[in-house]
């Protein structure tokens, strides 16, 4: 007789739950997350002269060529007692991080389509693993930020002003919203670019101008002053909350309040969790439009 | 004594849209959401046709599997037979999570795990033994898993001395023996493997096929096995499920499975190969199995009449040393004999022929046999080679064997010249 009381371990059905995420599950593949970073990290730079290096290059150059232009040619004031290039370095190291989440995770399905096609695990494991991949990324980058600090500080007059301030202890909790605020939008655009191409090549040049929009190379009080009537564009970008608290917290220059925090994790956590809705409609069925 | 179900498929269908999918899809979506606002059952999955790639359908939608259930016992090892696209691999994709069932539902109680293709996610840049970690994770394994298999992953796969090189110095068959080792160290409850997984060279093949027939035989293990070939599937499966435009035709026992699959309808289709994307010159078109009539049969009686048809083209430079060749292979992989003959005895211009080739009559014994063919300038170059695009059988109707059953007496049957006389 067959066994009435089945209890079976899962079930394969067409029908989804709203949020149907199986934190059991991801436990269970954490190694493979960790394998994906781990391979991320390492084959990157394989076959490269300077190797790791680049994680430095890229950003020390992008804050000399800001530094001259913005601040040197179009006079951009950074703030009293610290340096142009400090304030720039933070919001690049920051704004890299978050790009590189968005864009990463943005093509999840594109890429690892024959992947996902063979074998089944969890399919978040891999913009999960952009998003760790990338904090490995931002620590290297952040060291390097620290250097020029201490040189700044230590060596030059130029930082008499810039001091790390108390609120420095949500650090932790800054770099975790913006890493979720790139996972939630890359999760998004991810699922929909399975469908709808023409967002692939939205993203590419739309990142460039937001980047314009998140007072990357200014300060947002400086905006305000020079352009009142479109601030609000800038002031409402939880990209520009982070970055003006990140520079708050560490230069001590930039725009920082409770409320605006709580606006950007508020904003972070929404489109996380539209970015799994999404991403787990898509997951189930997206090898079939792709 | 209680029968312990470890796989359970009910209803289960998969309704795919042909054509272009892109434009227009938005159209759909809305159709569909609006439908489903009111209430309403979604109006694609009313329409949709069975899943005949040969006859042209109306229909936008098709069903790739339609109204599939069977049920899978703890141990046992499943069988599943039927033509290309006949919906097989659209079951293996849904039963190993790689895409959702449109309808209906698929039970388990225990982890699957599914081969349906060695070396998914190696990275040529990283070495051999960090594949198999990254491998391994992607397959289901834990890293400590992976760690405790490690060496005898390694030694099955004979890489020892590249272990620590990147894949991409590997050669493809390296490659190749090294990801099928670690799939077959894998370790779940039910496995799910496509056949074409059994590459790489004679060795290793027979190594693979070997460790395929471990695993099921071994410790339990519940096996679904996707194949062609119907001599693996009869050693492999004692359960075997016959599938034909996404329906289940038949469920059973191995033996009759893989008869009720040779003598349906099924089995002239196999009879039959056409070459979907021929060279531009000269190549193989058309090969087929005819009998008497002339008419295409894949099932023949030990006396009848058996011709092997082929349709090629012929261009100029082909004529003069040009030949067409045939194998034929049994069950257990062996050559039974082959022929080949020049093309200029019979051809002096270029065009398309029919080369009909007549066996001779009551030599092949009852069993399955599959048909290779080749068409080469001999030791310069090969313009076509087929492997395995025809089976045929030859049914008991009255050698002299049939009493013999089980017994491995060869493949022909030759008129040796006998006497027996008194000292």
């Amino acid at each position: 007789m067959i066994n009435k009381n089945e209890n079976w371990l899962y079930t394969i059905s067409p029908k989804q739950k709203l949020i149907d995420i199986n934190l059991k599950e991801i436990w269970f593949y954490r190694d493979l997350l960790f394998l994906f970073v781990k391979r991320n990290v390492i084959t990157v730079y394989k076959q490269t002269i300077l190797g790791p290096l680049w994680y430095f290059i890229q950003p020390l150059f992008t804050s000399v060529i800001f530094t001259l232009i913005f601040n040197n040619m179009a006079n951009i004031p950074t703030g009293e007692g610290v340096p142009s290039f400090l304030f720039n370095l933070a919001g690049i190291t920051c704004w890299n991080y978050f790009k590189e989440c968005l864009t990463g995770t943005s093509d999840t399905f594109g890429q690892n389509q024959s992947l996902f096609g063979k074998v089944y695990f969890p399919r978040v494991i891999v913009p999960l693993s952009v998003v760790f991949t990338n904090l490995v990324k931002y620590g290297i980058q952040i060291l390097v930020f620290i250097g020029f600090y201490i040189y700044y500080v230590f060596f030059t007059d130029k930082a008499a002003q810039s001091s790390p301030q108390k609120a420095m202890i949500f650090l932790p909790l800054l770099i975790f919203f913006m890493g979720l605020l790139g996972l939630g939008l890359g999760m998004i655009i991810s699922s929909m670019t399975t469908k709808y191409r023409d967002l692939k090549f939205l993203i590419s040049f739309g990142v460039q101008l937001l980047m314009y929009g998140s007072a990357v190379m200014y300060p947002l009080s400086y905006f305000k002053q020079k352009l009142p009537n479109i601030s609000w564009v800038v002031e409402f970008n939880p990209m520009t909350t982070i970055i003006e608290a990140f520079r708050y917290m560490t230069l001590g220059v930039g725009d920082y309040s409770l409320s605006k925090m709580m606006y950007t994790a508020l904003v972070s956590i929404l489109l996380f969790l539209i970015g799994i809705i999404i991403f787990n409609k898509t997951e189930k069925s997206f090898i079939d439009t792709i | 004594m209680e029968k312990d179900i470890i796989l359970k498929v009910e209803n289960l269908s998969k309704q795919y849209r042909l054509g272009l999918v892109g434009t227009g899809t938005l159209g759909h979506d809305l159709n569909r959401w609006w439908s489903r606002i009111r209430g309403k059952e979604d109006p694609y999955l009313k329409i949709g046709e069975s899943n005949d790639r040969s006859i042209k359908g109306d229909s936008e939608y098709v069903w790739a599997l339609k109204d599939i259930n069977f049920e899978v016992l703890r141990g046992e090892v499943v069988g599943i037979i039927g033509k290309n696209g006949a919906g097989k691999s659209t079951l293996l994709k849904i039963l190993s999570k790689v895409t959702g069932p449109t309808t209906g539902e698929i039970k388990t109680k225990g982890r699957i795990a599914s081969l349906l293709e060695v070396g998914t996610g190696f990275h040529p840049e990283m070495t051999g033994k960090e594949n198999v970690f990254l491998n391994g994770a992607i397959l289901g394994m834990t890293k400590r898993e992976i760690q405790s298999k490690l060496k005898e992953i390694v030694e099955f796969s004979g890489c020892e001395r590249y272990i620590d090189t990147p894949v991409k110095r590997y050669s493809s068959g390296m490659t190749v023996r090294l990801a099928f080792a670690v799939a077959a160290h894998l370790d779940p409850d039910i496995l799910v493997i496509d056949e074409v997984l059994a590459v790489g060279d004679s060795e290793f093949q027979k190594k693979a096929i070997g460790k395929m027939q471990d695993i099921s035989n071994s410790d339990g293990r519940t096996v679904l096995f996707v194949s062609h070939n119907m001599a693996a599937v009869k050693s492999l499966c004692t359960k075997a499920i016959v599938l034909q435009h996404g329906t289940t035709v038949f469920e059973g026992n191995t033996n009759d499975a893989v008869d009720f699959y040779l003598k349906s309808d099924v089995a002239n289709d196999i009879a039959h190969y056409v070459n979907d994307n021929p060279n531009e010159g000269a190549d193989i078109l058309e090969v087929s199995m005819r009998d008497k009539d002339n008419n295409i049969s894949g099932l023949f009686g030990f006396e009848d009449q058996i011709t092997l048809q082929v349709k090629l083209r012929v261009t100029e430079d082909i004529i003069e040393y040009g030949s067409i060749g045939f194998r034929i292979k049994d069950q257990n992989e062996r050559t039974v004999f082959s022929s080949v003959e020049d093309l200029n005895n019979f051809i002096e211009k270029e065009g398309v022929y029919f080369s009909n080739i007549k066996f001779p009559k009551s030599v092949l014994l009852p069993s399955e046999y599959r048909v290779i063919v080749g068409y080469h300038i001999p030791n310069k170059k090969k313009i076509r080679s087929l492997f395995d695009i025809i089976n045929f059988r030859i049914e008991e109707t009255g050698s002299m064997f049939h009493k013999y059953k089980g017994v491995d007496f060869g493949c022909v049957a030759l008129d040796c010249k006998w006497s027996i006389k008194s000292d």
